[in-house]
């Protein structure tokens, strides 16, 4: 291998045309400066995407890209990678792209477990239509589209990606850097498909969506940071915590007898407390890092070993053989 | 029945007849037992001549219940013979069927040869002892009317008992049992003296060479993967399971020691978008569906149109519109396949004529695609998917090639710059060095592919790709007329499954004396480019389809030929009786 990879070589020479402020920038920027650490090179790798803000993504990546048609670019990467097993495949979706009109893709590659990095960009909004109310956002949203408030009921793409039974469900924010990075990396590293929902802000139909969570005055009140084996501390001071009330978690303030043994310890190899932690809303903290991961085969490599198994068996196909299959018969 | 039909038909084949068969069944895996929705049956025309459809009016029919005699009766030739399982026709069943009285004793059925047999009686005498249970033996009925016509028609029982023997390998008693079964319908035949005598259906003069029995979607399949083992690279098919089009998958998920992948997606259109998707990696990229499924994956096909990519669309043509009569054949995509994207959308278009043709259309299919980068969309229906042919088997290093030359020079690399003769662009797939580029739905520029608004750009590359599957037609060999070659009274104008109806009839009329002509079309676009001056040879232009008049709208449009339509859309093929009336009726006016 030549000399060591670098962002530049994962930029593309488009001139990205987001919004000024976009969060999307962020995100853009954290995926070019982790891919050189992966060390595959840009031509083996694939960005595909559908549509809206997000899918524009992979114009600016100087890799592969297809930007395809909305909601479907889960398939379009399911079809690449069950044929080209050697190819590092992302898939680059939004909220209304992966959960309104791609729910059903989005829920089946999951299943699946096709071996994709999957980054849905979740800011609540639909950003490329000009600003209708998205499937994730909240009930009484005012938006163009609902002038006395949106009456849907939300998805949460955390749990709705656990009850399609992924094998990797994270949560991250666009400018949380060092965080998104790392989530970027624990998805890059997990064979299957990788499910990895990005808070991102729309600043021009839907700003501040995710203030709580990324002022830096009041944030660490809001984020419950994930980690395998940590207990589930949270706050500026972190002296709060999660505690298992029988079955229901409750917020804590540790002293007054409470310690850390007292809080309930994160363990992502657990689905129910994948679940639960998924379901926080608001008064809860909002948990970012690895809901749940585990490990399960992955169907495009289930897939090339039926071929290598079966072409070991019953030998290489033989175009004669195949053309003579059942009964033959000669004219003479 | 179904079964009964194949096997029979396998025998004719080694007995050396041309053969043609129509399978119809109805959509219901379980229709209810004894009523006219519930009948399955199974056409066979066998001959000692060559032959292009299962016939109109059969000779003989086997009716294992009221129901099947009631449902094929009118289309029975005078005098023909009617073999009818006797203890079917209890007072039950004659109600579920709707008749009245019994018509075995009614006298209804006088201008017929009636041959009554107590089929499910002699079968459990034939298989007494063997300790099978009264379910299983009432199962090995079909095999006893199996033997009983093999005796009728003198065909040799020999390949249906090895075929039994393979089928029933892991348990020997029930193979048994079918041969058994098979055995005394034969003998029961030859020994009954029920029918003065049988009918001797010598072997046909047909071309030489190695033949099998094949059915349209059999052929379709192999045609895919012969194709992608010529162009040297994997075949990926993404598909949604419908009705007539599953086999094409079922057969393609058994051959994957031929580097077959097959994908069953979670919808129509994620089945053409995952091929989509193999397209863009290399694969030799199919997804095969019926006509609704179509109108699902018409958003797709358009993004294949707009990016090229080499991908072929398969549609097994059925009944419609909407769920219509999914098991029954009709031509009434067409259009659609044509023109049913948003967009300027232009693909190429071709249509199999015959069960064995589907074979060839499929391998042309994909060597277009790959060509011209390009999706083509391969139309077929029901009654070529389920209807079977001998088919002369091809010699594979004959066909033509199926060069796949993937771009790996990076110096001058361009996406969408084209090839000066087809237009077409380079196939630069991922994993090459140097050449990432990314390619989507949003209108591209010229050569770099990069997103585009000029104006002038956005018309320039319509024009380019409209110029480009135009050009497909320099290919093509010239059409072919059967009948009058400088012209005549009229041309009989087809595409896709009505080769056999409209052959026949018009062989029948011009052995009669009459000038009538058939062309057929396999390319509907672009259209051959002779068409026009050769439909002109002939005063009058009839165009025969199974829908409203499609061909006939783009014959009249695009060469302003004042044509006829000769349609029927009633979910089955034309009868050649009809074709003569119609042609006749036209010759007068």
């Amino acid at each position: 291998m030549a000399t060591a990879l670098t962002r530049k070589d994962f930029a593309s020479d488009q001139e990205v045309r987001w919004c000024p402020g976009c969060g999307d920038y962020a995100i853009l920027a954290a995926v070019q400066k982790v891919m050189p650490e992966f060390g595959i090179p840009p031509e083996k790798c694939v960005f595909i995407s559908g549509i809206g803000c997000s899918s524009r993504f992979p114009y600016y990546m100087n890799t592969y890209g297809f930007h395809t048609i909305h909601g479907r670019a889960p398939a379009f990467a399911t079809g690449l990678k069950i044929s080209r097993p050697d190819l590092d495949v992302w898939v680059v979706t939004g909220d209304g792209d992966a959960l309104s009109i791609g729910g059903n893709h989005l829920i089946h590659v999951l299943r699946r477990n096709v071996d994709l990095n999957i980054l849905l960009f979740n800011n609540r909004i639909y950003g490329l239509t000009k600003g209708q109310y998205s499937p994730t956002s909240e009930r009484g949203k005012i938006t163009k589209s609902t002038p006395v408030g949106s009456i849907d009921f939300p998805f949460n793409p955390i749990t709705v990606a656990l009850g399609a039974h992924a094998t990797f469900v994270a949560r991250s924010i666009d400018v949380e850097q060092k965080h998104l990075g790392d989530m970027l990396k624990r998805a890059h590293a997990h064979r299957g498909a990788s499910f990895l929902e990005i808070l991102q802000n729309c600043n021009i139909f839907n700003d501040g969506a995710f203030n709580d969570l990324t002022d830096k005055a009041i944030k660490a009140d809001h984020q419950l940071v994930l980690e395998h084996g940590k207990p589930l501390i949270f706050g500026k001071n972190r002296d709060r915590g999660i505690r298992l009330n029988g079955l229901r978690p409750e917020v804590v303030t540790l002293g007054n007898g409470i310690t850390e043994n007292d809080l309930l310890v994160h363990d992502e190899t657990n689905l129910a407390l994948a679940f639960m932690l998924g379901s926080f809303e608001p008064p809860m903290p909002t948990p970012i890092g690895v809901f749940y991961c585990e490990s399960r085969p992955a169907y495009d490599a289930e897939a090339t070993k039926q071929i290598e198994m079966v072409t070991a068996k019953q030998g290489k196909g033989d175009l004669n053989k195949l053309l003579r299959g059942g009964d033959t018969w000669t004219v003479n | 029945m179904q079964l009964v039909g194949t096997q029979f038909t396998s025998e004719s084949a080694l007995a050396g007849n041309d053969i043609a068969t129509v399978p119809d069944f109805p959509a219901e895996i379980r229709a209810p037992a004894g009523t006219l929705a519930g009948v399955s049956s199974f056409q066979v025309n066998i001959s000692s001549s060559e032959i292009f459809t299962a016939g109109d009016e059969p000779n003989v029919l086997v009716a294992m219940n009221p129901a099947a005699l009631k449902a094929n009766i009118g289309d029975l030739s005078p005098n023909a013979v009617i073999i009818a399982d006797r203890e079917s026709f209890t007072d039950a069943n004659l109600k579920r069927a709707g008749y009245t009285s019994n018509p075995l004793t009614d006298h209804s059925l006088d201008k017929f040869q009636v041959f009554e047999v107590d089929v499910t009686k002699l079968t459990t005498l034939a298989l007494q002892g063997t300790g099978l249970s009264n379910r299983q033996v009432v199962r090995c009925r079909n095999m006893f009317v199996l033997g009983l016509i093999s005796w009728l028609y003198q065909r040799p029982i020999e390949s249906t008992v090895s075929w039994l023997e393979n089928r029933f390998k892991k348990s020997p008693e029930i193979l048994d049992a079918n041969v058994r079964a098979l055995k005394a319908g034969y003998n029961y035949g030859e020994t009954a003296e029920l029918f003065a005598s049988g009918y001797k259906v010598p072997p046909a003069k047909i071309a030489p060479g190695v033949y099998r029995n094949i059915t349209g979607n059999s052929a379709t399949a192999i045609g895919f993967t012969v194709a992608a083992q010529m162009a040297g690279r994997p075949l990926f098919l993404g598909s949604y399971p419908i009705t007539p089009a599953s086999d094409i998958l079922h057969e393609l998920s058994g051959y994957k020691n031929y580097n077959v992948y097959t994908f069953q997606a979670e919808d129509e259109i994620a089945g053409v978008c995952s091929a989509i998707g193999a397209a863009f990696g290399g694969a030799i990229a199919v997804t095969t569906t019926s006509g609704p499924g179509v109108n699902l994956k018409a958003e797709a096909i358009g993004l294949a149109v707009k990016v090229e990519l080499p991908l072929v669309i398969t549609d097994v043509q059925r009944a419609g519109p909407s769920t219509g009569m999914p098991t029954k054949p009709e031509q009434a995509d067409l259009l659609m396949a044509l023109f049913g994207r948003h967009g300027e959308a232009p693909l190429p278009v071709i249509a199999a004529a015959t069960p064995a043709d589907c074979f060839e259309c499929a391998y042309e299919a994909v060597r277009i695609a790959v060509k011209y980068m390009t999706p083509v969309i391969l139309l077929t229906d029901g009654a070529l998917a389920n209807g079977a042919e001998p088919w002369l088997l091809p010699d594979v290093s004959k066909l033509p090639p199926i060069k796949v030359e993937f771009a790996s020079k990076v110096e001058g690399f361009m996406p969408y710059a084209r090839d000066e003769e087809t237009l077409s662009r380079p196939w630069a797939i991922p994993g090459t060095p140097g050449l990432m580029h990314r390619v989507g739905g949003l209108t591209g520029e010229h050569l770099t592919g990069n997103v585009s608004y000029s104006p002038s750009n956005h018309e320039m590359m319509i024009r380019l790709r409209a110029r480009k599957i135009a050009g497909i037609a320099r290919e093509m060999k010239p059409l072919e007329i059967f009948g009058d070659q400088e012209g005549g009274d009229i041309v009989v104008l087809g595409w896709g499954s009505t080769f056999g109806p409209i052959r026949e009839a018009v062989k029948q009329m011009r052995s009669a004396g009459k000038k009538v002509s058939h062309i057929h079309l396999r390319y509907l676009n672009p259209l051959p480019k002779d068409l026009g001056e050769k439909l002109r040879r002939f005063k009058k232009v009839m165009v025969a389809e199974m829908n409203l008049g499609q061909l006939l709208k783009l014959v009249r449009a695009e060469y302003l030929i004042d044509a006829i339509g000769c349609n029927k859309i009633q979910g089955r093929p034309f009868k050649v009786s009809e074709l003569v009336s119609r042609i006749s009726r036209a010759l007068e006016d």
